[in-house]
């Protein structure tokens, strides 16, 4: 679908980056967990299920307000954090001229559940205690009422509105690994195109939640017993979820001149598309026709979100191996997988790889993963969802 | 000839086709003849057990049934109807090769009960809790239940049923998504990047945890008999909203394009708008300046002055806040023209669609420029002396209509208004 860039089309820089995860939070304490190639998984809580857990964070400096942070689940919480964040490193945070007409794109899941009070409905309907009202009596005495809009998909976007003061536009997509892509690709053409000046992308998971892990557990999509980086779990797939929040400020060249802000990288291309996954390879195939799209040489860097989960996995294999110059970082291994943050974390590390002038180094043994020692000035993020959705980026050093 | 833009330079995006499916029926004849009969399509809910709610009617899309049921299941079905008939109208591209991307309104997905509740039930215990469903929630057996309730499901199944171009995008701006659909639609078309677009809200969600929700946040009309009599916007005695199902799809094609391949143009999307309000989770900022703002902004973005709306079709949810909202608004916005503007809400009868009511109304606003008649607002026995609209109470209008705002405000602060006109103006 992606045309050729008209002419006079926007250059569109990152001029903030938020990240929050199991590796810590903020850009140096993420820089200096991947060069130590440090990895946090809890393969307890969740046995025989494997997860990356958020690292300790006080929510207070990104919401200050305890009734704010009471009326979030947890991934609203990492979220707004994120975006937090990311407007104090764009250094837009309390300009309220700037946030009231900035776009906010969110990739949203949802849905966190009250576990002790479906446990008590379950429970008894398994006794043979439940009539006919029995499931709606319990949910009108049990459900707090403030859990709704905690776990509803548009209200972390209606968060970040109400405690940063974002509130241009604000549209939540939806659709695990994918929305995220199309978060970015929207975002970008609409700055390209001059509908928009400046955008807040991103997204927030939870990992940690027991009714995800049954969800993907559905389709087998877990990892379980042993953690192992992505590119070795051939003999058993699967993700370990993770518990991240990444959010990017997005805004074109004159605009962030204008006002005096310092980017990180520009981001030239997000292109995406939908294989229908019925034959081998179509996942290998929807990547190849995606690649030319981005305009790049036989060489470079690539980051990917690359799940572990098969077939995905092998397919994006495939792919990454007709590309042999490309030095491939796979977030995985470190991030665990963190569905819609998957890409935005990949844009994020790829706009902060080429800011500090190098690629944080290979964590794989098996050899996919090669080192790189020059600086890069152009990476290419990679996603190809667990299930459905391919796409990807490019991000560039500033010329 | 260069190719039509508007008033800003930008192509022109069209309607080509319209597809609709509620409480009152499925299709553009049958519901907009009861719509302007002013029939109801609110019932007591016989889908699931009522015992205990405070609320027990609802607009439920009764005639359309789907197995085993789910509420994104039934969804599925909903937009898919819809879009069959926004297609078959539009007639554009061959079969299952729709020229365009899909931008889909859907409500959020998740487990629902009944495979909540199988689920528990497989444990074969009386006593157990989340880890031991965890334990039994793999292996093959419930292996649709992960794609059933992925969040990209249904727009997944629309893209490969009608074969859109490109990664569809599932959206939500709660009860403003269907207008968000259509809106992403029209700015992709004005980048030039599509020539048509599948812009398609739909909800299938009438469930009991769904209820509960907006019952705990006291948003529910709780006048449970008559049901027909429960929604009434602009009333005094209004009391909430009334939850609903339908899905509402429109064909946008540029104007060159539809003009190109000698398309029936059905009407005109002149001009959207958004702003955010950053007041409350649920509640307007007092002053109401987002709405004022999204409004305004939809106007210079179709490029007409106030003057040149002459019908609004409401957000009108019935809630006692939003109606006095609205009008304190809409006044601000329309000043001495405002008693000149017939306004109605389609909730009197077809409820709130929430995810799809943007789209569903937007169509309902296509046929009211089409058919130059104005639906009524239903159960306007006591008008709220304090909201001075001037309400098409009760029986359809005729009326001369050439451009309409409809408008949506949702939980989140979303607000988003659309302008629709019968030609480029």
């Amino acid at each position: 679908m992606t045309e050729p860039k008209s002419a006079g089309a926007k250059e569109v820089w990152i001029t903030g980056i938020g990240i929050v995860s199991s590796l810590g939070e903020g850009l140096d304490a993420h820089w200096d967990a991947l060069n130590e190639k440090k990895i946090n998984v809890d393969d307890k809580r969740f046995a025989p299920h494997i997860v990356h857990p958020l690292a300790p964070v006080s929510f207070d400096a990104q919401i200050p307000k305890k009734g704010d942070q009471r009326q979030m689940e947890a991934w609203q919480r990492i979220g707004t954090y994120a975006a937090g964040l990311a407007l104090d490193s764009a250094g837009v945070k309390g300009n309220k001229e700037i946030l009231a007409r900035m776009d906010m794109i969110v990739a949203a899941g949802g849905g966190e559940r009250d576990i002790a009070v479906d446990a008590a409905i379950l429970n008894a309907d398994a006794k043979g205690n439940s009539g006919p009202g029995f499931l709606n009596e319990r949910l009108m005495n049990d459900l707090r009422p403030t859990l709704f809009l905690a776990q509803l998909s548009n209200l972390l976007a209606g968060n970040i509105a109400i405690v940063h003061g974002v509130c241009g536009t604000s549209r939540t997509f939806m659709g695990e690994e994918a929305a995220s892509i199309d978060a970015a690709r929207i975002a970008l053409a609409r700055i390209e195109s001059g509908q928009s000046d400046i955008a807040l992308v991103g997204a927030a998971h939870n990992g940690e939640r027991m009714d995800l892990l049954i969800l993907y557990e559905f389709g087998d999509f877990n990892l379980t017993d042993k953690f192992a980086p992505v590119w070795q779990r051939e003999d058993k797939s699967g993700f370990a979820l993770g518990s991240a929040g990444c959010f990017l400020v997005l805004e074109s060249r004159e605009h962030a001149e204008a006002r005096g802000a310092k980017p990180y990288a520009k981001l030239t291309k997000v292109v995406a598309d939908l294989a229908q996954r019925k034959q081998p390879g179509a996942v290998t195939r929807s990547l190849e026709a995606l690649w030319p799209k981005l305009g790049v040489g036989n060489s470079g860097s690539l980051i990917t979100g690359a799940t572990g989960a098969e077939p995905v996995t092998s397919d994006e294999k495939a792919f990454l191996r007709q590309h042999p110059g490309f030095a491939i970082r796979a977030t995985g291994t470190m991030f665990g997988h963190t569905l819609e943050t998957q890409f935005p974390l990949g844009l994020a590390l790829a706009a902060l790889s080429i800011s500090r002038g190098a690629l944080f180094p290979p964590n794989d043994p098996t050899g996919l993963e090669v080192e790189k020692a020059d600086s890069p000035d152009q990476i290419v993020v990679v996603g190809a969802g667990h299930w459905q959705g391919e796409g990807m980026a490019l991000v560039e050093a500033i010329k | 000839m260069s190719a039509p833009r508007d008033k800003l330079g930008r192509p022109i995006v069209v309607v080509t086709g319209m597809g609709v499916v509620t409480s009152l029926g499925a299709g553009k004849t049958d519901n907009w003849t009861r719509l302007t009969a002013g029939e109801s399509g609110i019932r007591t809910v016989t889908r699931f057990p009522i015992d205990g709610l405070k609320t027990n009617m609802a607009g439920t899309v009764d005639f359309v049934t789907v197995e085993p049921f789910s509420s994104t299941g039934l969804t599925e079905r909903l937009a898919a109807m819809a879009t069959e008939e926004a297609l078959e109208q539009a007639d554009i591209g061959g079969k299952a090769d729709f020229p365009g991307p899909l931008f889909l309104a859907v409500a959020p997905v998740e487990v629902e009960w009944p495979q909540r509740l199988e689920l528990g039930r497989a444990v074969g215990r009386t006593e157990f809790d989340y880890g031991d469903m965890l334990h039994v929630s793999g292996g093959g057996r419930f292996t649709a239940y992960h794609r059933r309730f992925m969040f990209g499901s249904v727009a997944s199944y629309l893209a490969e049923k009608f074969g859109t171009k490109g990664s569809p995008i599932s959206l939500s701006t709660a009860c403003a998504s269907g207008a968000t659909a259509i809106q992403l639609g029209v700015e992709a078309i004005r980048r030039g990047e599509a020539d048509a677009a599948l812009c398609v809200g739909a909800d299938g969600s009438v469930n009991p945890e769904a209820m509960v929700r907006f019952s705990l946040l006291s948003a529910l009309s709780t006048q449970n008999d008559p049901p027909r009599a429960a929604s009434k916007p602009f009333s005094k005695n209004r009391d909430g909203f009334v939850m609903a199902e339908g899905a509402g799809a429109m064909v946008l094609e540029s104007y060159e394009s539809a003009m190109a391949r000698g398309a029936k143009i059905l009407g005109v999307v002149a001009g959207c708008g958004e702003l955010t309000d950053s007041f409350h989770r649920t509640r307007s900022s007092p002053d109401g300046k987002p709405i004022i703002g999204c409004m305004r902004k939809t106007l210079a973005d179709a490029g007409l002055e106030p003057e040149q709306i002459d019908h609004i079709n409401a957000h009108g949810t019935a809630t006692p806040e939003n109606d006095k909202m609205e009008y304190n608004t809409t006044a601000v916005v329309f000043g001495d023209h405002l008693p000149k503007i017939p306004v109605s809400s389609n909730k009197s009868m077809v409820g709130h669609t929430i995810s799809a009511a943007g789209a569903v109304e937007a169509v309902f606003s296509l046929l009211t420029l089409e058919h130059q008649r104005i639906p009524p607002t239903i159960n306007y026995e006591i008008p709220d002396p304090s909201i001075l609209f001037d309400v098409v109470g009760n029986t359809a209008r005729d009326a001369k209509v050439t451009a309409v705002m409809s408008n949506s405000f949702g939980f989140g602060g979303q607000n988003a208004s659309l302008i629709l006109t019968r030609e480029p103006l």
